[in-house]
């Protein structure tokens, strides 16, 4: 271990590998020392675990009825107590993690990487690419999100996967917007010049001198995002259009408890502390992570 | 080495348009030094940003050994002219370490023997290898002009078009980069078109110097004539009784030419 942290902190860095590691060290170091980050990404990490090992730690199927049992409040047989149809809240819950992992995990894949080429590619070329990529952006933004969701989940039919997707189609163009205005303070300075005249192709300085810089602040705003990709996605659950019954997804067990609210409200009140603290996991995170990765800050 | 004939830069279009240079000629024998000098405003980097293809060319024509330039410059032409920019705080990426700059130098030119060209460029720039996995933020002013210096002369060029290299750095650390370009110069032959506002420094390191004002060339003389005060053109003769620092007697004889 004190072997590592010398190789880490080593003034003078004698390879690739160890300089990107002493750099990644330096960030880390940097995100360590803010602790409400550090809460931020243990929520996160524990939804990562709780996914995993949800078949250990649920107890109990999550689909399993026990209509003699329906509507208990939390106790020590039901933790966090049960349902309508007498299923275990706790045991919906952490299967649900996954399904909340999946949306997250998906939205990331498809809305930030599409968001910085579209951005990147209008930022940087201009002209007519900027007017055609930025107006069909503008199509997009035109509308509010949670109904073009709607429209593109209704349309596509209801279904979880149907609304991760409907929710990825609707949620990159801020990115396309953020990445462009970054690329074009990023597209006259002089290491951009120097880059063309080193002989660099088009694709090369796109990806490898304007998409870094532009990376953080997408990266930021996706985990500050993630939060209402989750709630959108809760919503479309809560709507019908997201996950299908008997699916543990966390909106759609909020939607059910609806009806119950007053009288058993752990039905409604347990999937919504789930999503309250993951949201707020990522938030945090989101806040701690946009510290260090700020190119003000210099370190990369 | 390259011919420069009757180069006219307009930027902008319609109503906005601007001619920064208006139709200058100028020639440099392989090896050969040439200095373009005059005010903030002449064209004089334009001049520089036009043969390295990034301002638009609206007249004239500029020869690369006998061969006329198009609109759009080939990797050939980026291995034989590299450039080095005035600001070091922006020329070079802030999230690329030294290495990285280097590396991708070689990598766009395909050539061999990264590891041992990146140990000996930074070698002959003055930086040992402590500096190879820095950022720039790690480096002042003078070693990130080194890096840049580095970055331009890794693949070999036969020409190096300086756009005030040293206007940016402190006056000892501006010797210090004069001293290493020269060194550089005679180590691996190169030809250079050195751009400043400084009539001193152009005479130093440029064997032939023309005098740029509004977009155009006033005068060319010899470095040696330069330094003699050895001027026709009344313009010419302003801007260097300036130079020799700031004097009310010649403050108040100052003229517009255009």
């Amino acid at each position: 271990m004190s072997g590592l942290r010398a190789w880490l902190t080593e003034p003078v860095p004698h390879s690739r590998a160890q300089a990107r590691a002493q750099a990644w060290w330096l960030a880390w170091c940097a995100f360590r020392a803010n602790p409400m980050a550090m809460l931020g990404l243990g929520l996160v990490l524990l939804l990562v675990l709780v996914a995993l090992s949800a078949p250990w730690i649920a107890g109990r199927s999550p689909f399993e009825q026990d209509l003699a049992n329906r509507l208990s409040p939390p106790s020590a047989e039901h933790w966090l107590g049960t349902d309508e149809l007498g299923r275990d809240i706790w045991a919906r819950i952490v299967w649900g993690s996954r399904i909340t992992l999946a949306i997250v995990g998906i939205v990331v894949v498809i809305v930030g990487p599409l968001g910085l080429l579209v951005g990147t590619v209008a930022g940087y070329l201009g002209g007519w690419v900027d007017t055609v990529l930025m107006r069909l952006t503008d199509v997009f933004l035109a509308f509010p999100r949670l109904i073009l969701a709607l429209a593109l989940a209704a349309a596509l039919g209801p279904g979880i996967e149907n609304a991760i997707l409907a929710i990825a189609v609707t949620a990159w163009p801020p990115y396309a917007r953020l990445a462009r205005a970054e690329t074009l303070t990023i597209r006259n300075s002089d290491f951009i010049a120097a880059a063309i005249v080193q002989g660099a192709s088009t694709p090369r300085i796109l990806l490898g001198h304007v998409v870094p810089l532009c990376l953080s602040s997408v990266i930021v705003r996706l985990t500050l995002d993630m939060a209402g990709i989750i709630l959108t996605a809760a919503g479309l659950g809560f709507l019908g259009l997201g996950a299908q019954p008997p699916a543990p997804e966390w909106g759609a067990m909020i939607a059910t408890g609806r009806q119950y609210v007053l009288d058993q409200w752990w039905v409604a009140a347990m999937p919504g502390a789930a999503i309250f603290l993951v949201s707020l996991g990522f938030n945090l995170l989101g806040d701690g992570l946009r510290d260090v990765l700020d190119p003000k800050r210099g370190a990369g | 080495m390259i011919e420069v004939e009757a180069l006219e830069v307009t930027w902008g279009r319609g109503a906005r348009a601007h001619r920064a240079v208006k139709g200058i000629d100028f020639a440099l024998p392989a090896g050969g030094t040439f200095g373009l000098v005059g005010e903030s405003g002449s064209g004089k980097s334009t001049v520089l940003k036009a043969i390295a293809g990034l301002a638009p060319v609206t007249g004239g024509v500029i020869r690369l050994s006998g061969r006329p330039l198009g609109a759009r410059r080939d990797k050939g032409f980026r291995k034989s002219v590299q450039m080095v920019f005035q600001d070091p705080y922006g020329s070079l990426h802030p999230r690329h370490t030294v290495d990285r700059v280097l590396a991708e130098a070689c990598a766009i030119h395909g050539l061999d023997r990264r590891e041992a060209r990146i140990v000996r460029i930074l070698d002959e720039v003055g930086l040992g290898p402590a500096f190879r996995f820095r950022y720039p933020h790690e480096l002042s002013g003078g070693q990130r002009q080194r890096v840049a210096i580095a970055r331009a002369l890794i693949v070999e060029p036969a020409l190096l078009l300086l756009d005030e290299p040293t206007s940016a750095l402190d006056v000892s650390v501006q010797a210090e980069i004069l001293n290493l370009l020269l060194d550089l110069k005679e180590a691996h032959g190169l030809a250079w078109i050195f751009v400043s506002h400084n009539l001193a420094v152009v005479a130093q390191m440029c064997e032939r110097v023309a005098i740029m004002n509004n977009g155009r060339i006033v005068e060319e003389v010899a470095a040696r004539d330069l330094a003699r005060a050895n001027l026709r053109e009344p313009y010419a003769r302003q801007l260097l009784a300036a130079s020799r620092g700031f004097d009310r007697a010649v403050a108040r004889t100052l003229v517009t030419y255009d």
